[in-house]
């Protein structure tokens, strides 16, 4: 089993056809949606983690190449400067899925990076800079 | 039984002394009664890591072959206050850099003088026949410098209003960023170890007192600016107090950046991360009362800042112990709350300061004089000038 992090683009026309619904039904992916933008008429973006076999995950994504919805690898990712953070908890706050979270027993900072999102508000938030966002190719 | 200052400071000369962090000290007096707690333990210390905008350092450069009386001061681009004598200066925390804006000021600007890094000083001068000279740009030290020294106007808040923000844009605020429609809850104290909320009566917190301020000895300098004394009985045996805060005074050279961190909230500005350890001396059972204060029965506000006022409305009275949960429940909604301040490194500070007194390191200084009982918080008479 594979696991992989893409972002998949839909033309306006494609935004109401249910495609999640085929990748899982026709080639068994696991599918979380970590961040969706779609909406009627518009481009819309859905940045998803697909599980299954490799074989699936390469065939899923030529369906949807011929489907006319593009895709590139999630290439981003937040990086945390373990030794710049005070632990204060500023980027909790915003956190919107509780990727950034503190421990009740020691209070320190703890980062999931399973759980991110990728939607750079922590890097607003946090008021010593210890967060950044890395590109990757 | 009491026991005096001098008797304290007698036991960590030999060697004997008894000392809990604020935190430690709520399981002994669990488990041991007032009674025997203040007969043990001697010492309690507090402590907190949290933004403190109202912090700056004065500074002393030396003077210049020919001498210039500085009247315009940079570091590092962040104008510092030069309306003092020749080559004397203020750089205080929340002031911005002319070139790179809210990212840095004068915050960082002490935080790299305490770092040891070169920060560049530019003064200008309208010259007098005494001081010639009529500019200067150089490169300075912490090292470089006659004085340095940390004078914080008003930090260690007795207690702090949580914020929130009920309207429908998110917004930026000191308090750090809010989300719509009450998407969060920020706050910024550090509760039961926090230094004015274990001695709220400031029974032995005065002025004089020696503290452990950003990794170095300091000394409270006098009340802090605003200081009022609130306390507000709002049920059974439980205080609520705030409006108590300290100016502090301390060597910027002795001091750390583990326990001075420059910050800047986006939209905001800069400030400052100050660690600051206040060692409570137990001097009889009703100071261990206060001591022994918990998460549940210290209280704050939940105030909107979304409303642009100097009153801004409470939405609910909220204890710490419901704002550590993670969680708190607004108009029957639950919203995820956060702090601000550090308890992490709040506690590291308690611990250290606690370990120099055990050492013999650290001695207790009897307030020299006792902080006002009555304060008024008065507003600007803004009655404008026709």
């Amino acid at each position: 089993m594979k696991k992989l992090k893409v972002i998949l683009y839909f033309p306006p026309d494609k935004t109401d056809r249910p495609f999640s619904y085929y990748l899982v039904k026709d080639y068994d992916l696991v599918f979380n949606i970590l961040q969706a933008e779609v909406q009627p008429g518009k481009r819309g973006r859905l940045t998803v983690e697909l599980e299954g076999t490799e074989e699936n995950i390469e065939r899923a994504l030529e369906f949807a190449r011929q489907n006319g919805v593009e895709y590139r690898p999630f290439n981003k990712n937040i990086v945390r400067n373990q030794g710049e953070c005070m632990d204060c908890g500023a980027c909790i706050a915003i956190c919107p899925s509780g990727a950034l979270y503190m421990d009740p027993i020691d209070w320190k900072l703890y980062f999931d990076e399973s759980k991110c999102l990728v939607c750079e508000l922590c890097l607003r938030a946090c008021p010593v800079k210890a967060i950044d966002v890395n590109m990757f190719v | 039984m009491g026991k005096t200052f001098q008797e304290i400071n007698e036991k960590i000369r030999t060697g004997e002394v008894v000392v809990a962090t604020a935190e430690e000290i709520i399981d002994i007096v669990k488990e041991e009664g007032i009674k025997e707690a203040a007969r043990k333990v001697d010492v309690v210390t507090t402590a907190t890591f949290g933004p403190m905008c109202s912090s700056g350092a004065f500074v002393n450069f030396g003077h210049s072959d020919p001498p210039i009386r500085m009247n315009k001061v940079w570091l590092n681009d962040v104008p510092a206050y030069g309306g003092i004598a020749a080559v004397d200066a203020y750089i205080g925390a929340t002031e911005l850099s002319e070139s790179r804006g809210l990212e840095y000021g004068g915050a960082h600007v002490i935080e790299d003088l305490v770092a040891g890094k070169k920060v560049r000083l530019r003064a200008k001068s309208y010259g007098t026949d005494c001081y010639p000279r009529l500019d200067v740009d150089t490169f300075i030290t912490l090292e470089d410098l006659n004085q340095a020294y940390l004078f914080n106007p008003r930090n260690v808040y007795q207690n702090y209003s949580a914020a929130t923000n009920t309207s429908d844009q998110i917004i930026d605020t000191y308090m750090g960023t809010l989300l719509p429609r009450c998407g969060n809850v920020t706050y910024s104290t550090s509760g039961e170890l926090s230094p004015l909320l274990n001695d709220p009566e400031f029974r032995t917190i005065g002025i004089g007192t020696r503290i452990f301020l950003a990794g170095t000895q300091g000394y409270i300098a006098w009340e802090g600016t605003q200081f009022v004394r609130n306390k507000v009985e709002i049920e059974d045996g439980v205080t609520m107090y705030s409006g108590g805060t300290l100016a502090v005074i301390g060597d910027l050279k002795d001091m750390n950046t583990r326990y001075l961190r420059a910050a800047s909230f986006a939209r905001y500005g800069t400030t400052m991360f100050v660690g600051i350890g206040i060692p409570i001396p137990v001097l009889d059972e009703e100071m261990m009362e206060y001591l022994a204060v918990t998460n549940r029965d210290i209280y704050t506000g939940v105030v909107d800042y979304s409303v642009p006022k100097r009153s801004k409305p409470t939405l609910r009275r909220v204890n710490y112990e419901e704002l550590r949960s993670g969680s708190i429940e607004l108009e029957g909604k639950k919203i995820p709350t956060a702090p601000l301040s550090s308890l992490n490194r709040a506690r590291e500070i308690a611990n250290v300061l606690k370990e120099s007194i055990e050492r013999g390191e650290f001695f207790l200084q009897e307030p020299v004089q006792m902080m006002p009982t009555k304060r008024e918080f008065k507003p600007l008479k803004d009655v404008g000038v026709e």
